[in-house]
């Protein structure tokens, strides 16, 4: 077991549906509720090949495709499941399926483009005399990645917000058939830079599986040490951005002060204070000698005492409450129908976690999901801190061993040929999917990924309705997403 | 109570500001690298093959830090084991062509002072950052830069919101097609003196996204004043880039 989410198909053995059947199958399957984890489609001529990857309620990942006319395309499920609205906008996209009827076939990041296509985009209005609009960005006043925004609203309530991406699109995707896929894992580790090891973790298992290499348990658990840190780090991250909005000064420099100490504990590891050149196609480079382990476990105690009378501090304080309890409420219904993932689910009362499916390091030492009911800023923020608990907790269990031996990366070989293989990889903000295809000579014949943030945004949008323009800083930075990931 | 509680805070947060950050070195982190005169293997070219960003070149063996992206593989690929990636934080230039690390050089790449930046910007400097295709590493390092540890503050350097506000544009990312008009109109709107700071590998070079998704006329046009190399760089790299720009102690 590698501890991660994977589903490998053999090309040859998987059912080449039409149009109508997969249709048929994929709107059953959603019905009956298994969850979608990614649909993507290739463009093969005239042919479109779609895939999509359900998760069943055993946590298994199942794999259908369809090759289907791309002009003729099918007919839209978004209406019926609106989880699926991003995957059919982006199949129309990159891949020129025709998606019939889809309410809303809007560019996800105007790929190929530049600004000028971006400013005709085809905004939603809301009517009324008494409405009106606020446009924000795409550069915003923080040091942060671009986006835009448009608030329509009535009064000073917010009706709904428009979220148009694309502004970070470098192409990624395209870049990553360019080469030996084997060498490509420091491109990997900026497709979202404060998600280098999760999308790292999970390009590599992927190799690996087509490689048939697995790497030992040793390379396992120091994989999983990185993916904690960086969980923790960013966690730490967010909660002191959210402080700073807030205008809790005191939690915003702690919060800030102790991500110094979580990120430079993966730099004292790797070299590298977000863990880049950590993981590596065959296993990992990390310096886990006896002196660094020791560190290790030092600085997890220091973070774990020095948060808890900051935490007490943070979620008693009156304003804090205040600021956050009832705002951007995302409802378990409405998370659901989204298929919004990581976070911000589990705080909307799913308990969504490609980590309780991973096996391997994951079954040996479980790192329960932490959940929250209420669906706002507040619970996303509680869910944050007890995934700090959490891991922290993890971490220090797994200190107490001794550590793990180093080895050098396996060497990998040629790929398989004629393969699927779909990674989960639970990242601090929800799961990273890279989906692989290779062709008939092994080479690399299609390269999905998923950053979380694709399906989150719209979870955003929704959780801002109804709120006042005001409640819109701490609605964004309880949901913390990415941009890069996003446009890719 | 709560007035208990925020004492609490406080004791245990104790002292966090790095006293001198000229002298800082942050111990395993990979910076500057140091490429020593050994012999190459006859024939061997293994630094240039795996390097992701065409940042090796050889005879002699040097190293571009606009390209770099600190990865390693270059150091792991040599059998004489020339390349050692240092913890050392200072390396910025002013210069494209003067980022360059060559076989046996021992100097620290330091951005040259200058009387002009100085004199105008040396007691308090304002900086807009904007971020064109940044993975949002450069940006949290960025902003790092502004926290109780590094405190860019105390020197009357700060991070502002309006462009109309700012001394210096600071740029991440590899300056996509989509963000073209968008970092034209920031840098429009800021009133002269002004300059222009590249930040990381993407922005010096394109780095890991050199690419048909970038455009770089803008760059081109408007020639940064500072370049601060990275992937990302570490906060101290960027403070002392700053200050030695700004001449100071």
């Amino acid at each position: 077991m590698s501890s991660v989410l994977q589903a490998r198909v053999e090309l040859a053995s998987l059912p080449q549906a039409d149009a109508k059947a997969f249709r048929a199958d994929l709107a059953a399957r959603l019905s009956a509720g298994q969850r979608l984890v990614t649909l993507y489609a290739r463009r093969d001529g005239d042919e479109a090949l779609v895939t999509a990857v359900l998760q069943q309620p055993d946590g298994a990942l199942a794999v259908t495709r369809a090759t289907m006319s791309a002009a003729q395309g099918y007919h839209e499920l978004t209406s019926d499941f609106p989880a699926l609205h991003c995957f059919e906008r982006e199949m129309h996209e990159q891949a020129g399926l025709r998606v019939a009827g889809h309410p809303w076939l809007k560019p996800v990041r105007f790929e190929g483009q530049d600004q000028a296509a971006m400013n005709a985009y085809p905004w939603y209005r809301v009517k009324g005399k008494e409405v009106h609009e606020v446009a924000v960005g795409p550069i915003h006043a923080g040091v942060i990645e671009p986006g835009s925004f448009r608030f329509m609203c009535h009064g000073e309530q917010v009706q709904h917000l428009e979220i148009h991406l694309g502004y970070q699109h470098r192409g990624v995707e395209a870049r990553l058939l360019g080469k030996d896929p084997r060498t490509l894992t420091p491109l990997v580790e900026t497709i979202a830079g404060d998600t280098t090891i999760a999308h790292a973790w999970a390009s590599v298992a992927g190799l690996e599986t087509l490689a048939d290499v697995a790497p030992g348990a040793e390379s396992q658990r120091l994989r999983a040490v990185m993916l904690e840190l960086e969980r923790v780090g960013m966690h730490l991250a967010g909660l002191s951005g959210l402080a700073a909005d807030i205008g809790h000064v005191q939690g915003s420099t702690s919060y800030g002060r102790l991500r110094t100490t979580a990120i430079n504990t993966s730099m004292r590891l790797c070299g590298s204070r977000f863990g880049r050149g950590a993981v590596r196609p065959g296993g990992v480079r990390v310096d886990a000698s006896p002196e660094r382990w020791a560190e290790l476990k030092k600085n997890v105690a220091l973070l774990r005492a020095d948060l808890e009378p900051i935490n007490e501090l943070f979620t008693s304080a009156r304003t804090v409450r205040h600021r956050l309890a009832g705002v951007g409420v995302l409802s378990t219904a409405q998370a659901q129908a989204l298929g919004v993932v990581g976070l911000a689910a589990r705080a909307s009362g799913l308990p969504l976690d490609a980590r309780r499916h991973g096996g391997g390091l994951w079954q040996a030492a479980p790192i329960e999901p932490v959940t929250r009911a209420d669906g706002d800023c507040q619970a996303r923020a509680h869910v944050r801190l007890g995934e700090l608990d959490a891991s922290l907790a993890w971490l220090a269990r797994l200190a107490d061993d001794a550590p793990p031996a180093a080895a050098a990366p396996l060497k990998l070989g040629a790929l398989a040929p004629r393969q699927l293989v779909v990674s989960v990889v639970e990242g601090w903000r929800g799961e990273v999917v890279h989906a692989l295809e290779t062709g008939p000579a092994g080479e690399l014949l299609h390269y999905k990924v998923q950053d979380p943030s694709l399906r989150n945004w719209m979870g955003l949008a929704i959780a801002v309705r109804r709120n006042e323009i005001s409640d819109f800083p701490i609605c964004n930075k309880s949901f913390d997403l990415s941009y890069c990931g996003n446009d890719l | 109570m709560s007035r208990f509680k925020a004492l609490r805070v406080r004791a245990s947060q104790g002292t966090q500001y790095i006293p001198d950050v000229r002298q800082a070195t942050p111990a395993g982190h990979r910076g500057r690298p140091a490429i020593s005169t050994a012999p190459c293997t006859d024939g061997c070219k293994a630094c240039v093959d795996v390097c992701p960003t065409r940042a090796v070149t050889l005879a002699p063996l040097a190293i571009d830090l606009g390209r770099c992206v600190f990865c390693n593989l270059c150091a792991e690929a040599c059998p004489p084991k020339k390349i050692d990636f240092t913890p050392a934080v200072q390396m910025a230039a002013t210069a494209r062509d003067a980022l360059f690390v060559r076989e046996g050089d021992t100097a620290a790449l330091r951005a040259r002072a200058h009387a002009t930046f100085s004199k105008l910007f040396g007691r308090s400097l304002k900086l807009r950052q904007v971020s064109a295709g940044g993975c949002n590493a450069c940006e949290l390092e960025l902003n790092a830069a502004a926290n109780v540890n590094f405190d860019v503050g105390r020197f009357g350097i700060d991070w502002v919101a309006s462009p109309r506000h700012a001394d210096a544009l600071v740029l991440t990312g590899p300056l996509t097609r989509t963000m073209r008009d968008a970092v034209r109109l920031a840098w429009d709107a800021m009133p002269e003196p002004r300059f222009l700071v590249a930040v990381g590998a993407c922005t010096i070079s394109g780095g890991l996204h050199e690419g048909p998704a970038s455009d770089r006329a803008f760059l081109d046009e408007v020639g940064p004043a500072l370049y601060v190399p990275g992937c990302p760089p570490h906060p101290l790299t960027f403070v002392n880039a700053v200050l030695d720009l700004l001449g100071a102690p």
